[in-house]
């Protein structure tokens, strides 16, 4: 069960975009936002409150590639995959945060929730490739080495 | 303040002329996207503290919001060479800024105006002092990127000052809207998106539709990786965008234009909304724009991360609120788009030419580019290039002119191997194109299309069927599920293509991947399943031999796809350490200490560990 806070939040969301079936995606996008997830009941309750059926909710939810109906770490690393990032070998990059964190194709976030590791098709940033992102901060022409840095520093940040 | 009449605009343009044009030494340290992660914001904060006491001087960031009365422009495009210091009005620019080198420039050029010559751009023994001097600028003809890093981009009357609004201007008091279709017509403007479709004739369809509840939209869903020309003007002229697309909205009858803006720009989204109240509050934007019968409303929309909502029909569908997904046509968009109502869908790019063209007119448009494609286009130029970044250049320059003259040639020592144009729906160009004039047409003859306008070069050490196989692992994972020749095929494809560089490939596999490619292009519903075999296509035909090396002689000349690499300890260098042996998880390796140690080909995973660990890099792969 969610506290009531959750729902107090949905509302005013819903109250900034109007309860209408077009705001459905925008409404998604800022309680995930907030939560750096989507919360399965909330989403039912927008559904109910801007006159959507509830499969109608979920099978927008599900379609984007933005929407985690898991919870997300602390710091959401993403590395870029895109054309450029990719053939300025992007992929050893994501290769060793993955094994610097214990994590693999299935696992993306890590047991205590501090870090959450994803795969982006383009971040725009294609002039300083490869880059990766951590909570939307760009990060320039990464190495394996230099990533692994980034990770131990903030995992350094956090326990202080 | 809030303008009645063109009287008040035209007054407004005066006044912010004056304003800009009051000169004193301003600092301008790059804030775009690239530039600040490169470390500029320390740059800003050091040169801000220098000048704090020296009311003469005004250092500016350009881009972030730092403090208030600091002006925020985009991004130069010389992303490699960041950070970036402009110091005006000597003109001088400077390349990779580094916090030290704050003091010096300081006491040497903003108080004495002398340059320090290590920190210009070099090359070939020469110095260039001016941005402008520099080959990378030199080889651009910067219209629609024109403002972009020059002005405010959060400020309006900065817009204004250099023109801004003139064309909307133009429309609303100099012409009918036939004249304003006509002209846009005439100037033969082609969609920058990917297609290429002459927006004229667009905006006419949807002028003629009975139903006058009518909609203007804006994609700048820039979702091939590879491409950042849409970003950069959201950030760095939004105004120009929203100029074009009220200029579009006047001419079409339309009350309310969207923009559609990816997820992965929070910046572009801010600055446009910014934007958007700006021209609100000038009533440039509104009820009765400058006092006419004009009526607009603008919507910011932002995607969630799917790349198929890039298609016109599933941009509409995803702005309504549903899957993004696309639909069959026709009816077309201008007839049934958004909320089914007759429609302009165009990108940002193509938006932000319109005010150009309607200011100088179609003649003047016309003698940019070549013939059947007027105008210029940007590029992202990008993969290994020495000068990585956002250019824009006449239709119809050679790949040679941009790889080799704007681009400043290869990076490494690794020779040309093609370049990759318009993103997962493009081909690829090789040597043989490089002269060959970039338009819409010509392109197209080389099963390549200009697309959206990235370019990703690719030298010797390119695998060009692993190429293949990332764009199609993208147009897979991108595949919105709804036609079956798209879900199937590319999948279908994938797997042949995953088989082929695992070096499992066999004989039947090129002839069953050349059907499939080419069943997918006929037969997918939309304009990104039927293009997304394009990379193989293009590939099969270019580069038909190393697809027969991965499969025939199971070789990888690029020496790039794993499971193809053979690692091999020369005997030369190796001290017989013993240190590849125990991190050898196969145990493959073997060897008396103190000699020279040997691989079992047979056993070897390929996993590389022992390249990885090796001390005296007695270790190479043999393609």
């Amino acid at each position: 069960m969610l506290d009531q806070s959750y729902y107090t939040k949905t509302d005013e969301i819903i109250e900034h975009y109007g309860p209408k079936a077009a705001s459905l995606i925008p409404i998604m996008q800022d309680i995930q936002a907030e939560y750096r997830y989507l919360p399965g009941e909330l989403l039912t309750y927008v559904a109910s409150k801007i006159g959507v059926t509830e499969a109608k909710a979920y099978s927008v939810a599900t379609f984007y590639e933005n929407f985690s109906f898991e919870p997300k770490g602390k710091y959401v690393i993403k590395v870029c995959d895109g054309t450029a990032c990719h053939v300025r070998k992007s992929v050893p990059v994501k290769e060793a945060l993955m094994k610097e964190l214990g994590l693999n194709a299935k696992k993306h976030t890590t047991d205590d929730m501090m870090f959450t590791i994803e795969t982006v098709s383009c971040l725009g940033a294609c002039g300083l490739a490869p880059v990766m992102t951590v909570n939307d901060e760009v990060h320039p022409k990464m190495t394996p080495d230099l990533a692994i840095e980034v990770i131990q520093n903030l995992k350094k940040g956090g326990a202080e | 303040m809030f303008l009645h009449n063109r009287e008040e605009l035209q007054a407004l343009r005066q006044k912010a002329e004056a304003e800009l044009h009051r000169q004193k030494i301003r600092v301008l340290i790059c804030a775009g996207t690239g530039c600040i992660a490169s470390g500029s914001k320390e740059i800003y904060e050091k040169m801000h503290n220098l000048a704090e006491i020296n009311e003469n001087v005004s250092v500016e960031f350009e881009g972030e919001v730092p403090h208030p009365e600091i002006k925020k422009s985009g991004c130069h495009g010389f992303c490699e060479m960041g950070p970036l210091m402009r110091i005006e009005p000597l003109g001088i620019l400077y390349i990779k800024v580094k916090p030290e080198d704050c003091e010096e420039i300081y006491e040497k050029t903003v108080c004495q105006g002398q340059p320090i010559e290590r920190l210009l751009y070099h090359k070939d023994g020469q110095i260039y002092q001016s941005e402008e001097s520099i080959p990378f600028y030199a080889g651009q003809m910067r219209l629609v990127l024109k403002n972009c890093g020059h002005i405010d981009a959060e400020n309006i009357e900065e817009y204004i000052a250099v023109g801004g609004y003139a064309g909307l201007e133009k429309v609303l008091f100099e012409m009918t809207k036939e004249e304003g279709l006509d002209m846009i017509e005439e100037a033969n403007l082609r969609g920058r998106g990917g297609g290429g479709f002459p927006a004229g004739k667009k905006w006419k369809q949807v002028a003629r539709q009975k139903e006058t509840d009518r909609y203007v939209v804006c994609n700048g869903d820039e979702g091939d990786p590879g491409a950042f020309m849409d970003r950069s003007i959201m950030e760095g002229d939004p105004h120009k965008m929203l100029e074009g697309m009220l200029i579009a909205s006047y001419l079409t009858g339309a009350q309310n234009a969207y923009i559609y803006v990816r997820a992965e720009y929070p910046l572009a989204v801010e600055r446009l909304r910014i934007a958007i109240a700006q021209a609100e509050e000038l009533g440039l934007i509104g009820d009765n724009v400058l006092g006419t019968d004009f009526c607009i409303h603008f919507h910011i929309n932002r995607g969630a991360g799917a790349f198929v909502c890039g298609e016109g029909s599933a941009l509409t569908a995803s702005i309504e609120g549903n899957r993004g997904m696309p639909r069959v046509k026709p009816p077309r968009t201008v007839e049934h788009g958004l909320f089914n109502k007759p429609t302009v869908l165009n990108n940002v790019e193509t938006y932000a030419n319109v005010p150009m063209i309607v200011t100088n007119g179609a003649e003047w448009y016309k003698s940019i580019g070549t013939p059947g494609s007027p105008g210029t286009k940007a590029f992202a130029l990008t993969g290994n290039v020495n000068n990585t970044g956002l250019i824009e250049v006449p239709m119809g320059t050679t790949l040679r002119t941009i790889i080799y003259d704007i681009g400043g040639g290869l990076k490494g020592d690794a020779g040309f191997k093609g370049v990759q144009i318009g993103g997962p729906s493009g081909g690829c160009l090789v040597e043989k194109h490089l002269d060959i004039p970039l338009d819409f047409d010509s392109v197209k003859k080389y099963d390549a299309i200009i697309g959206s306008g990235g370019l990703v070069v690719m030298d010797e050490n390119t695998c060009m069927v692993e190429v293949a196989r990332f764009f199609m692992s993208f147009t897979q994972r991108e595949s919105c599920g709804k036609c079956v020749p798209c879900r199937e095929g590319t999948k279908r494809m994938l797997e042949i293509l995953e088989k082929i560089v695992a070096g499992k490939g066999e004989e039947s596999d090129l002839a069953e991947l050349s059907e499939l490619a080419e069943m997918v292009r006929a037969m997918a519903l939309c304009g990104l399943g039927k293009s997304a075999p394009l990379p193989v296509i293009s590939t099969l035909k270019t580069f038909h031999e190393e697809y027969e090396e991965h499969i025939r002689d199971k070789k990888c000349r690029a020496k790039v796809c794993s499971a193809l690499r053979k690692f091999i300890i020369n005997p030369e260098f190796c001290i017989g350490c013993g240190k590849c042996a125990r991190n050898c998880p196969a145990g493959a390796i073997t060897g008396v200490k103190k000699q020279p140690h040997t691989i079992n080909n047979d056993l070897c995973i390929k996993c590389g560990a022992c390249k990885d660990n090796c001390s005296f890099d007695a270790i190479y792969i043999e393609a």
